[in-house]
Formats: C-alpha cells, sequence, structure tokens
C-alpha cells in the first residue's frame, strides 16, 4: 500500500505493508538510520521520533498511523547539528556508545518545546522513557539544563517551539 | 615510571613518504629475539613488520590518527590518539581520528576487553608520538640548519624562538620521510606537568555524528543489493532443528529464503536454527512469526533455576570438589577459641544478561570465495577465527572492518552473530544484515553465571577477623573438579564462573579456605562487565559487613583494620595475570571515599542510611559509599553515591573517566534492583526490557567521582568501579532496616520495616 507524509520537512511515498513501524520505514526503506532500534515493545525509547511535534515511538507506530503527518527524526532536528538540545550534548560530552542518543535527543527537544525551563523533577518524567545502558544519565540531566540555557540559533529548530524560530 | 611492558618486546618507528606527499609514521613491536636478528643483519621479512599505530601527515597539515580498537562506549576511539597528540604536540582541533580495520598484519591487541587498553597501550602510544615528533624536529633542524636542542613544539608546528622562524608539521611532512627515526627506548617523553591533551578532558570524537544521526553503528551498515536476516535459534540452548514449516515461509511476501542451518553443541560456535531472509528486516521478521519449528530433545531441557538452587543447597553440604587456597586452620578457629563469634549465611546472585542497547547484529558478504563482515565485535580476531573454522575459508578469505557498538560490556566478546552473518551470506551470495531481535539477544546471551557462596567467618574477642571459609558453588565440569587437579590447566569453571585464589580476603586472615564445587550448565555464560568480580564482591563485601557487626565494629574501620594485617604471602599473581593487591592502595581510597562523603558524621534521617565496599578488579581500587532511602513499605530509593577510585599516576581523559564511572556504578545499581535471568526448562524465561528493568532516569542518584593519584602506572576504567556499589547499596539498607540482603535481585527481597 502507498503512504504519504513528511519526513524532516520533504513529502514522501512509500509503498509498504500498512502494518510495517515507522521505524522500519525510516531505516530501512528511506534510508535514515538515525532513529534506532532497541526493543520494538515501547520500553526503551531508542526509536524516538516527533510526529506532528509529539515524541512517539516509531517502533510501535504503523505506517498507516502516520498518514499525513509530519515526522521530524533526529536527521532533520536541525540542518547541522545546531539545535540547543544536540549543541549541549557535545559541549557535556554526553555519549558514551551513543546509541540512545537520538532518542534521548528527541526527546529532550520534545520536552523544551513545551517547558522552556524544565526542573529535574520535568526532565525525570520527560525522559523516564528512553533508557541509556551506558548510564549517561547525569550527563543527560545537565545537557537538558545547559541546552535550556542556550539561544535557538538554527532556523530549522523548528520543533523547538513547533514553528519556525529564527532568534 | 615503568609500564611493566614486558621486557620480551620493543618497540620501534618506521618513516615512510606517503604516495601523494607527506609521511607515514607507524610504530610496531616485535620480539626482541627477532628484533635482534633485525639488527645483526637477518634478512627482513614482511612479518617482521607489525605496526601498532599509526600517524599520517600530509603537507596540507592534516594529521590523521588511527584508532586501532574497537569502540563500544569506552572511550577508547578518543583516549589513544589523544595519547599520541599529546607527545606529537598535534593541534587536537584538527587531527582526524580515523578507525581501523581488523588487521593483525598491521596492528596488535584490536581488542576491547578487560579494562587493558590503558594499561597495554600508554607507553606505546606516548612513545610513538614522541618518536614522531622527535622525527619532525630533526626535519626542522636539518632544513634550518640549526641544532636540535634551539626547537620547539607546539600546535602542529616547530618553532625556532632565536631566529622567529616556524614550520607546520604538514610543511616538514616531505622532509621528515627522509629522517631516521630514534630508538623508541630511549626517545625523550614529555614531563607529565607538560601534557597539553592528557588529563584534559576531550569529547567524543564521534560525538557529533551521534547527535546528528549520522550512520555510524553495525546496525546502520547498508549496501547496494542488501537483504536482511533473522535467524531463529532453538529455545534449549543449542538443540537443533528437527523439522520447520520451510515451504510455508517461502510464500510469505518479500521472502527470499528460507533453510535450516544445522549448527553445533559449542555454545560459543554456530548453533543450529532457521534463517529467514527477505527484502526487509520487517517482511523476515513477519514471516517468522508464522515459523513452526520442531527442535530435537537436548539433554539440557530439564535445568531450572529452582534445580539449581536445590543442587547447590546439597552440594553445600558435601565435602567440597576443589580445595582452591588453604591457609592457617579454619576448624581449628571456628570450633577452638572459645571467646570467638562465628557467623554464617549463603549469599546467591542471579544469572543477568548485558543487554546493549544494540541489539546483536552482523552484515556479511560472500563473493568469489571471499569475505566481506561487518562487526561491532570486541574480540574481531577469534572471530574471524570462528568463521574460518565454520565456513572453511582461509583468514586471507576474509575482511572484517570494525563499526562502532552501541554498547558491549562483554557481550560483544563472543562471535555468535558473526559466524552466523558470514554462514547465511555464504549460502545466499548477495549482502545480508542479520539483525537479532531484542528477544533474541536476551534468550541468547553468555549470561553473568549465578554464584552461590557458602561462608562462614569468625571474629575473636577483641573483635579481630581470624578465620574466614568460602565455598563458593559455582558451574562447570564437576567430574574434572572433583578429580585431582591438573598443573597448568585451568579450573574446569564455566566462562566468567571462576573465583581467583588471590581473591580478597584471601592473604588477609590468618585462617583461610576457599573451596569450590560446581554443576553442569546447558546455559550459555560469559563475561559482564568486572566479570567474576561483580557477583564476588557483593557476597565477600557483604559477609564483611556481616562480621563488622557481629565484631562490634564500624564497617569502615572494620575494613581498614583488615587491610592493616601484614599479607601471609606475596602475590603478585601468575604469569600476565594483573598484578596483585596492594593493600595501601585500597586503605587509600578507602580513607577518602570515608572524606567525601561525611561517613560516621552525618547526621541522617530515620529511613536513610549508609554502606560501604570496596573491590579490586582490573588493576584499579575503588571504594564506594552509598547513602540509600528506604521507605517502610520497602521502596529503595538511592540519593547518592561517592566513589574514590586509584588507576595510578594520570587520568588520560577526565571528561570520559567520569563518564565511565558514573556508568558503572548506575550499571551496578540497575543490576542489583530488579535485573534476574532465570531458566526454565533450559531456556530463559525473560526476553525484553519489561521483565529485566534497565536503570530509567528517575532512579538515577548523583555519583560524586574522586580519583586518589599514586605514583603507579595509569590503568583502565570501563569495569573496575562497578563491584563495590552493589554491596555498599545492601550495607546501606542494612543500616535503615537492620535486614541483610543476601540474594539478589533487591525487587524479589522482602525490605519491608517497622
Amino acid at each position: 500500500m502507498t503512504f504519504t507524509f513528511k519526513v524532516n520537512g520533504k513529502s514522501t511515498s512509500v509503498d509498504v505493508p500498512a502494518d510495517m513501524p515507522l521505524l522500519w520505514v525510516l531505516r530501512d526503506v528511506l534510508d535514515l538510520k538515525g532513529t534506532k532500534y532497541g526493543c520494538g515493545i515501547g520500553q526503551c525509547g531508542a526509536c524516538t521520533v516527533h510526529v506532528k511535534g509529539t515524541p512517539t515511538r516509531s517502533c510501535r507506530t504503523p505506517v498507516q498511523r502516520v498518514q499525513g503527518s509530519e515526522i521530524t527524526t533526529i536527521e532533520g532536528l536541525s540542518a547541522d547539528g545546531t539545535h540547543p538540545v544536540q549543541r549541549a550534548w557535545e559541549a557535556v560530552d554526553v555519549p558514551q556508545c551513543g546509541y540512545c542518543q537520538a532518542g534521548q535527543i528527541m526527546s529532550a527537544a520534545a520536552l523544551l518545546a513545551r517547558n522552556a525551563n524544565p526542573s529535574d523533577a520535568d526532565i525525570d518524567t520527560a525522559m523516564n522513557g528512553n533508557l541509556c545502558r551506558c548510564g549517561t544519565y547525569l550527563r543527560i540531566r545537565e545537557a537538558i539544563h545547559k541546552a535550556a540555557a542556550m539561544p535557538a540559533t538554527d532556523a530549522n529548530a523548528a520543533s523547538r517551539t513547533g514553528k519556525s524560530d529564527k532568534n | 615510571m615503568d609500564t611493566k611492558t614486558p621486557v620480551d618486546r620493543r618497540q620501534f618507528l618506521r618513516v615512510s613518504a606517503l604516495a601523494g606527499g607527506g609521511v607515514l609514521l607507524a610504530t610496531y613491536i616485535e620480539p626482541v629475539a627477532n628484533a635482534s636478528a633485525r639488527l645483526a643483519g637477518a634478512p627482513k621479512t614482511a612479518a617482521d613488520f607489525q605496526p601498532n599505530a599509526f600517524i599520517r601527515i600530509t603537507p596540507d597539515g592534516s594529521i590523521t590518527i588511527i584508532a586501532k580498537n574497537p569502540e563500544v562506549g569506552q572511550g577508547v576511539k578518543t583516549m589513544l590518539p589523544m595519547i599520541i597528540a599529546d607527545e606529537l604536540d598535534a593541534d587536537w582541533s584538527k587531527v582526524k581520528v580515523e578507525q581501523a580495520p581488523l588487521d593483525t598484519v598491521k596492528f596488535q591487541r584490536q581488542f576491547a576487553g578487560g579494562s587493558t587498553a590503558t594499561p597495554v597501550n600508554w607507553m606505546p602510544m606516548r612513545k610513538v608520538g614522541a618518536a614522531a615528533r622527535a622525527v619532525l624536529v630533526t626535519a626542522a633542524a636539518q632544513t634550518w640548519n640549526v641544532p636540535e636542542s634551539e626547537l620547539t613544539t607546539s600546535a602542529s608546528t616547530v618553532i625556532h624562538q632565536a631566529s622567529n622562524r616556524k614550520a607546520s608539521y604538514g610543511e616538514l611532512s616531505a622532509k621528515a620521510a627522509t629522517i631516521t627515526p630514534p630508538d623508541m627506548e630511549t626517545v625523550k617523553l614529555k614531563d607529565p606537568k607538560q601534557f597539553t591533551l592528557i588529563g584534559k578532558g576531550m569529547p567524543g570524537v564521534d560525538n557529533h555524528r551521534i547527535v546528528t544521526g549520522k550512520p555510524l553503528f553495525g546496525i546502520d551498515v547498508t549496501m547496494p543489493g542488501m537483504r536482511y536476516a533473522v535467524f531463529e535459534k532453538a529455545p534449549v540452548f543449542a538443540a537443533k532443528v528437527k523439522s520447520a514449516n520451510l515451504d510455508e515461509i517461502k510464500k510469505e511476501p518479500g521472502v527470499k529464503h528460507a533453510f535450516v542451518v544445522d549448527g553445533g553443541q559449542q555454545l560459543q560456535g554456530l548453533l543450529g536454527g532457521v534463517a529467514i531472509v527477505a527484502d526487509t528486516w520487517w517482511a523476515a521478521k513477519s514471516a517468522r512469526a508464522k515459523l513452526k519449528v520442531t527442535w530435537e530433545e537436548h539433554p539440557t531441557s530439564s535445568q531450572s533455576s529452582a534445580s539449581f538452587d536445590a543442587q547447590a543447597a546439597e552440594l553445600s553440604k558435601k565435602t567440597p570438589m576443589r580445595s582452591l587456597r588453604k591457609d592457617g586452620d579454619v576448624d581449628a578457629a571456628f570450633n577452638g577459641n572459645s571467646g570467638a563469634k562465628v557467623v554464617e549465611a549463603r549469599y546467591f546472585y542471579p544469572f543477568i544478561s548485558h543487554a546493549p542497547l544494540e541489539p546483536q547484529n552482523c552484515t556479511a558478504h560472500f563473493k568469489d570465495g571471499k569475505l566481506e563482515i561487518w562487526s561491532q565485535s570486541q574480540l574481531p580476531e577469534p572471530g574471524r577465527a570462528l568463521v574460518m573454522q565454520t565456513l572453511g575459508l582461509k583468514d586471507t578469505d576474509i575482511t572484517i572492518h570494525m563499526v562502532r557498538g552501541g554498547g558491549g560490556f562483554g557481550r560483544r566478546l563472543n562471535n555468535d552473530y558473526m559466524v552466523e552473518a558470514a554462514w547465511i551470506a555464504k549460502e545466499v551470495g548477495v549482502p545480508v544484515k542479520l539483525l537479532w531481535t531484542r528477544e533474541d539477544d536476551m534468550q541468547h546471551d553468555f549470561y553473568r553465571p549465578a554464584g552461590y557462596h557458602y561462608l562462614k567467618g569468625a571474629v575473636d574477642s577483641s573483635g579481630k577477623l581470624v578465620a574466614w571459609r568460602n565455598h563458593f558453588v559455582s558451574f562447570g565440569d564437576p567430574e574434572r573438579m572433583a578429580a585431582p587437579a591438573q598443573p597448568n590447566t585451568p579450573l574446569p569453571f564455566a566462562s566468567s564462573a571462576g573465583i581467583g585464589a588471590t581473591e580478597f580476603p584471601a592473604r588477609f586472615i590468618p585462617n583461610f579456605a576457599l573451596d569450590a564445587s560446581v554443576m553442569a550448565l546447558g546455559v550459555p555464560t560469559g563475561a559482564l562487565r568486572a566479570p567474576g568480580s561483580n557477583g564476588i564482591a557483593f557476597a565477600t563485601q557483604s559477609f564483611i559487613d556481616e562480621l563488622a557487626a557481629a565484631a562490634g565494629k564500624d564497617p569502615l574501620q572494620f575494613r581498614l583494620d583488615i587491610l592493616s594485617n601484614t599479607p601471609i604471602s606475596q602475590d603478585p599473581g601468575p604469569a600476565g595475570a594483573p598484578p596483585g593487591f596492594e593493600a595501601a592502595r585500597m586503605s587509600g581510597v578507602l580513607e577518602l571515599v570515608r572524606d567525601k562523603s561525611g561517613w560516621g558524621k552525618t547526621a541522617l534521617p530515620k529511613g536513610t542510611g549508609m554502606g560501604v565496599a570496596f573491590h579490586f578488579s582490573h588493576r584499579g581500587y575503588f571504594a564506594e559509599v552509598v547513602q540509600a532511602t528506604i521507605a517502610k513499605d520497602g521502596a529503595v530509593k538511592v540519593d547518592k553515591v561517592w566513589v574514590a577510585g586509584d588507576v595510578g599516576s594520570q587520568i588520560i581523559n577526565p571528561l570520559n573517566a567520569e563518564n565511565q564511572v558514573q556508568g558503572a556504578v548506575l550499571d551496578g545499581i540497575g543490576e542489583a534492583l530488579g535485573q534476574e535471568i532465570t531458566i526454565e526448562n533450559g531456556q530463559t524465561t525473560q526476553s525484553n526490557f519489561n521483565a529485566f528493568p534497565l536503570l530509567r532516569l528517575r532512579q538515577v542518584p548523583p555519583v560524586e567521582v574522586h580519583f586518589k593519584i599514586t605514583d603507579n602506572p595509569p590503568t583502565g576504567l570501563g569495569e573496575p568501579a562497578l563491584p563495590p556499589v552493589v554491596p555498599a547499596l545492601c550495607s546501606a539498607i542494612y543500616a535503615v532496616t537492620g535486614k541483610r540482603v543476601r540474594s539478589l535481585p533487591l525487587s524479589k527481597q522482602d525490605l519491608k520495616w517497622a
């Protein structure tokens, strides 16, 4: 079946089974490898993308459910890695193995888009569904606070405010 | 500062011109015997030249340093090049780090395991950087006709201050290619005070690619015409396929191949199963949902966690199969001393899974008798050997590309996924990516083995620990364990299920006995971060706490008292093994963590307590204090962890060092809180994170990390911070509830208190 939706601002059509999870459409059909497979049951958050700005577990989202939707993946969070969350992640040196970090960053970006200055408790609540097997959690908290304090410099950092932001 | 580099090997530098301009500097290590023969004029063979590191400098000034070891999150891809770059005085911001392929002709010791990258490479990498710098200095001296002693280097530039001349390494690279390199044994190294990178935190070299979602990991490998494979193995390990509905599966959408793999009985090798290859992974997985396999009977299908518990209890009452160590007379100490207090306890820790977040996968392409493999293996060289043997290939027919791994923790020390992908690729003839599901990964792991410690100890009337016996009931080959010991033969324990005869508190107690018995096991086991130690520390340190309580002593001071005993023998450890335990270094970190945590000086509210523990593993000394709050209903909240570690004279990359230590501590807390793999009917019960919980952000306490810098060679950090946190947490629970945790995980214990 053919499904049409927008990925990172680009209109896209795919001919795949209706029950194929968005994760595998992104990875194996559209060759967007940044979104990761971890558990397949929505337990780990490695597959987190934004669907209409909402952090969504793409491993549990059949492609038919995103027909006509706007999807943002880690590759589309910013044009060149300048989203505040990405910059903060680098500045704090969050990653160890790095495998979960795309999902962490997408959840963090969504949090900051709705809560510009989250407390530790807000962060813990928003990020509790994202597992980091290496245990970089303390730096994830630190980097989110750091990102919250940064001005958004990237014009494509749409998911931070839900609209184009040139500040 | 000596690194205890084996004296029978020497390091050399070779300098050569690069095609297209520039210089290639390669260091290599060879046995002294070979080197002597070569220096005496013996003919040189290609095999003589086995580089351990590469530096490429091109006329445009770009400097590339090859990272030779697999990166699975331990930070080695950043750390080893940093060491070279510092001694080289290279401008780090412009250094490009490139991952080496597996090439045992070009490189040596390309593996990730045992926290060994630092102790093995610290001096060799410094020497290569220093020797390369010396070559560039000589090149400048000859160009300007000035004495080398007047030259300095900084930021990839040689400087002659007196004449105000400067030349970049790029400008000097052509000349450098003509210079005879200095003797690596005598090349001048920096005074550590002159380090510009070492000791300054450097973010991971792949960070930008990680945060922008670039394809970096094994699972991201893709090739034109590539197909996707799933592989269903027997739930009972190594059972063979009797029959499968292959004809039906072949008709499923997208399926290109479905076939039975016979496999063998070697748990580390290729096991039997059914492979399904399709044009997408989702198609292969969807077809697999309709797969019906009948498996052959297997002799281990009656094994279960409950049967192991029962067998261990039986074995504990019998004469142990093997004595591993005996000092003094424990029986006399337990029976004869009227003032002694004797304590007995059984400690148990379960099987646990590695659960790296990237499930096992491997991409392979077999064409014209040659096999190309992309793998995150921590041990790629043995992986190649396994593939060679299984597929009947020569090592020269196999190329292995080392790709970043989404976590290792010891799981990728085995190469089962590699041999499966190779087998399937040979069968289908096109590039194929084998990807396991999370369920495959959890149900076909090489688990941290469960263990049972039957402990008995005594403190005398003055509160001194005078006797200790441990009957360790583990897994292995019972017949061989019960037979007389064979010299120079490894003990017949299952992988990572053993215990060392020097394991603390051995040597520090006058009457000491360590005995072992084992049970047969059909479940694969293997090294999990701090193997052995991650369970043994829980049992021994917790029991020391019990003895401290019996002695009426402060648990931290009681430990310092034991460490102050003169060791009854010096134990450097067997050849090739980590050096023995130095009590003074452990006392040092114990005192440091006491002071940093405010141990014994902090008034804590009711319901909150502190626990302490230490452990020596992988050459590292770690002592940790955990503060935890236990609710009356038994809910455990870890409030804070203080860590003191001694890994020698230099923390090479403090930014990563802190990350590794915090990660290890949180890993240990996660294991203790809720992780357990149970076996029923010879198979693993748990299959995903809903039944095998990893630590989540809400459970994460602050972890304060302190390093005690000592005059010892720098050693590794991936593992040794993990073991102490488990018993320290359990001791904190005791401090609050008065209940001893003698069995893990905590989620299964009744920790309610009144």
